[in-house]
């Protein structure tokens, strides 16, 4: 393993690029689907039926956690360059896993309630 | 029985490979020792660059085992893997020959960022005194000691993606000059700093203070430059400058 890309800051980069660009796709077909509201009720049922899906739940899911990783890792990232750092070396590393780990019980909260 | 390491060193150009040495382990050796030991024991074409071997020039700094640093302020047996060691050039700079890098994109790259003092003053006036409580002249203190090795430069990712890039020792460099008391037009200085290949383009990965071997932090400076987008220049303090620094206030 790369010891330049195995590390947590590194991690961070990482998990919110993709979990950005994750999101900026599902956006357009979230929108796609809300959009035959308005034109066709019966498209937009038979949309909803295919969400009930077993494979798109896992999808839903997954997506629920990258949005919250998205979240933490960005909130990080705007804490590092809109706030004066605790010293010259802590780029915020340690808000790194309970972020992940805060991510993970998001997707557990919209597991047991789907 | 001697104890030997397998070491391997990139040989050639760009397109060159790694050549495999066995040397002899020695008590309290360096990196810079064993590519040393190979030159002069092994291989007298190996091209590599050092001068003063004690920290201070920076010139030594290659790749060892993926992370670039200072060779000669690297001890073997912090480094060795499975009793091997791979020593290559610093990343993200065109390579002249097996561990030697043409510096000249990093340098460039400092100037065209416009990380270069400019003062207002000539010789003949008095001598700028900073004090040293003041806001600006700590924050300075805090990026000051960059001696060039390129390190952080060989380090960082988005320097090896984006060609643009000034790096992060030019934009460490570029955050001491805007809370430098004497530098002239500060609001253009850090202007160029968000130009194409400013401190926007930096990623916050980190590895740049992850591997400067003076422990600077050129994120933390990034991030400050950053974030004097929206704070605006950051509070220096004030120059005294009338007073000359005669040296009769130092105590012998």
């Amino acid at each position: 393993m790369n010891p330049l890309r195995s590390h947590k800051s590194y991690l961070a980069f990482v998990g919110h690029r993709l979990s950005g660009v994750a999101l900026a796709l599902f956006l357009p077909l979230h929108f796609l689907l809300l959009g035959t509201a308005i034109n066709d009720a019966d498209a937009l049922q038979r949309a909803l039926a295919f969400t009930d899906h077993p494979l798109v739940k896992v999808a839903e899911w997954g997506l629920v956690v990258l949005l919250t990783v998205h979240l933490l890792f960005g909130l990080r990232i705007l804490a590092l360059e809109m706030t004066s750092w605790p010293s010259r070396y802590d780029n915020r590393t340690s808000w790194v896993i309970p972020a992940l780990v805060i991510s993970l019980l998001a997707g557990v909260i919209f597991w047991l309630q789907s | 029985m001697t104890n030997k390491i397998s070491v391997s060193i990139w040989r050639g150009k760009s397109d060159g490979e790694y050549q495999t040495y066995e040397v002899e382990l020695r008590e309290n050796q360096t990196v810079l020792d064993i590519v040393t030991e190979v030159q002069r024991q092994h291989e007298p074409s190996l091209a590599y660059r050092f001068a003063c071997r004690v920290g201070v020039c920076g010139s030594c700094a290659m790749t060892v085992n993926g992370v670039p640093r200072w060779t000669c302020r690297t001890h073997v047996n912090q480094v060795t893997k499975n009793n091997s060691l791979t020593i290559g050039p610093l990343r993200n700079l065109p390579v002249i020959k097996d561990l030697v890098v043409d510096m000249k994109p990093f340098f460039k790259k400092w100037q065209t960022a416009g990380a270069s003092f400019t003062g207002g003053k000539t010789r003949h006036d008095p001598v700028a005194t900073i004090s040293s409580e003041s806001p600006g002249r700590k924050a300075a203190d805090a990026g000051i000691e960059c001696i060039n090795c390129a390190v952080c430069y060989s380090a960082c990712d988005v320097v090896g993606w984006d060609d643009s890039y000034a790096g992060p020792a030019a934009l460490n460099r570029i955050w001491t000059l805007v809370n430098d008391e004497r530098q002239v037009n500060k609001r253009a200085v850090l202007d160029a700093a968000f130009a194409d290949g400013g401190c926007g383009s930096c990623h916050s990965q980190g590895n740049c203070t992850r591997h400067c071997p003076v422990e600077l932090s050129p994120s933390e400076s990034i991030a400050a430059l950053k974030r004097s987008a929206f704070m605006g220049l950051p509070k220096t303090g004030a120059v005294e400058s009338n007073k000359i620094d005669t040296g009769a206030d130092r105590e012998s």
